[in-house]
């Protein structure tokens, strides 16, 4: 399928990025070659079969709900860019 | 005595425990090596010198009171991608170019443990997206063979330096080929496990159904000690094997007559460099010689790996990599104007172009209105794959074939040709789509550069593979081979 400005504007906007409108062509032509050989996949019959999402079909494992881990604010925040009274700071997000 | 970087990890371990030269001396002549050969090479982003060091003290004094762990005092590097506790962990991304990880991955943990030094953690392409290490924050990584060629990626940076011997082993992961083909470029042995049989904890997803951490080295024997050290069922990983004690070193030697190995005719395509089917053919036959019976077998579902993959992996690396918003940890801009110019300017100046290009890929394939048409055929398609394989291994017990279509390419090659660079994975990537264990092996050269073919084995049964490469590499010197570098040249 080809893939035009619109539609990296809109999957950039749902990927969280700023893209310069300079590079929209570059990405636009990038994502068509890319969805062109993904495209094969559409001569092949897949009805009926269940879509396999682990190579083992392993399902999730369960264990006893109990604390395995102490907390570690002060570590974790020591590598934030900007933090305060324990908090993660941000730009004002509400007026 | 041999110089001791020329020394497999065997006879390092021997010469430590005989006292022949201690971890520190190790240690201190590896790093001179890094020191002296690596600025050409750029195959580590962090040296770790001052812990390095007192690591290998540490060693040498446990040692010395009778408490060797099976890799006490042995060199190595881990990829970039290992989280390591109080180390840089890069990811090879301007994202993380400054996060300090406050614990360490399981592998580390467990490698530690069990005595290795870290020298430092190796270059590889950003989030693990690539194939010629190409798209790493910090450069290019040089092919130690040849200066003008790609190292192979996403895991280029552990290949180069294990081949150039600037460590004994090193860690590497892979998501499609990102341990096996770097292998093959640099002509040395890399083997990625069953899916779940190395622990994912604390190692940097990129697309978490498919990564999957192995061990490179220049033999199949320095690969099992190693990987027999990282593998094991792990709790903090939900997708870790239940299994204990995984042993990948005692069947080494064994017999390996009546093993049949599948050849697939798919394999040998008209994509194929001649001189690398010549090689694997030739091998193929050294197999025969050594006892195996060779079978031809088919996968029909060979050439829908690539399409698969990627929808697969960008799919999961879209929904990994939101994690990155400049919020708590990593890239942050300058000076945003509310919190969605945090997240996207943060985002587009953290992430190179590789990486936005997948996470877009990955958000359009599960997204409303074409989740069906490519994220569920997708998953669908990595079924037919995982039952093409084994069909095959009802009648074959491996199957042999090349890990690459040709030798490395050159630098910059590939770098405006997304699709052509993406079909340099078409042999193994539709291993990690179907979880099981595969490793490359050095075979052969054309024109001066490594040629490497690689053996996929059933679920779980990386002993056997390693016990072919390992029987293989006991009647071959392929392996054993180095690459002449310039500054050493000069130094001698």
């Amino acid at each position: 399928m080809k893939v035009d400005h619109e539609v990296i504007q809109t999957v950039a906007e749902l990927s969280q990025l700023k893209i310069d409108p300079a590079d929209l062509e570059n990405y636009a032509q990038g994502m068509t070659q890319v969805l062109d050989l993904a495209g094969r996949m559409q001569a092949i019959d897949t009805q009926g079969v269940a879509p396999m999402s682990n190579p083992l079909d392993a399902t999730q494992r369960l264990r006893p709900d109990v604390v395995t881990e102490t907390n570690q604010r002060e570590a974790f925040q020591a590598i934030a860019p900007e933090t305060e009274d324990g908090l993660y700071l941000v730009p004002r997000v509400v007026e | 005595m041999s110089e001791l970087h020329e020394l497999s990890l065997t006879e390092q371990l021997t010469g430590l425990a005989a006292g022949e030269f201690s971890a520190t001396e190790l240690t201190r002549h590896y790093l001179s090596r890094i020191e002296r050969l690596d600025p050409a090479l750029n195959s580590y982003i962090t040296v770790c010198q001052d812990t390095a060091l007192a690591a290998a003290a540490e060693q040498d004094a446990l040692r010395a009171v009778g408490h060797a762990g099976p890799l006490a005092g042995i060199p190595i590097a881990h990829k970039d991608i290992f989280c390591t506790q109080g180390i840089r962990t890069s990811a090879g991304s301007r994202m993380l170019d400054n996060f300090i990880p406050p614990y360490s991955a399981t592998v580390v943990e467990k490698l530690t443990a069990a005595g290795a030094v870290v020298l430092g953690k190796t270059n590889m392409d950003e989030f693990a997206m690539g194939s010629s290490n190409e798209n790493s924050f910090y450069g290019a990584v040089k092919n130690p063979w040849s200066p003008d060629c790609v190292p192979g990626g996403s895991s280029g940076g552990s290949a180069a330096t294990v081949a150039a011997r600037l460590c004994t082993v090193a860690t590497g992961t892979d998501t499609g080929g990102s341990i096996r083909q770097p292998a093959a470029f640099c002509g040395i042995t890399g083997i990625k496990p069953t899916y779940g049989r190395v622990s994912r904890w604390g190692i940097i997803a990129y697309a978490s159904s498919l990564d999957q951490a192995g061990a490179m080295g220049r033999s199949a024997e320095d690969a099992a000690h190693l990987l027999e050290a990282m593998a094991g069922f792990d709790e903090r990983d939900s997708t870790s094997v239940m299994d204990a004690g995984p042993d990948f070193t005692s069947l080494l030697t064994a017999d390996i007559s009546g093993k049949k190995i599948g050849i697939c005719r798919t394999y040998f395509n008209a994509g194929l460099n001649p001189a690398v089917e010549a090689a694997v053919m030739s091998a193929a036959k050294q197999l025969e010689a050594l006892g195996a019976t060779l079978v031809d077998v088919e996968l029909t579902m060979a050439d829908h790996a690539i399409p698969a993959y990627y929808i697969i992996a960008p799919a999961e690396a879209s929904a990994n990599l939101s994690r990155y918003d400049g919020v708590r940890f990593g890239h942050r801009c300058d000076n945003p104007a509310d919190i969605d110019d945090l997240y996207k300017r943060s985002r587009a100046e953290g992430f190179g172009k590789e990486v936005k290009s997948r996470i877009m890929v990955g958000s359009f394939a599960l997204s409303a209105g074409y989740y069906d048409a490519y994220y569920r055929k997708a998953q669908q398609i990595r079924r037919l794959i995982k039952e093409d394989f084994l069909q095959a291994f009802q009648q074959v017990d491996y199957i042999l074939g090349p890990t690459t279509p040709g030798p490395a390419f050159a630098i910059g090659e590939m770098v405006d040709d997304q699709v052509a660079m993406y079909l340099q994975d078409i042999y193994t990537i539709a291993v990690n789509l179907a979880g099981l264990p595969a490793i490359s092996i050095p075979a052969g050269f054309t024109g001066g550069l490594p040629i490497g073919m690689q053996l996929i084995g059933r679920h779980l049964d990386e002993a056997g593979l390693l016990n072919i490469a390992h029987r293989y590499q006991q009647v071959t010197d392929w392996h054993r081979q180095g690459p002449a570098l310039e500054q050493e040249a000069n130094h001698d």
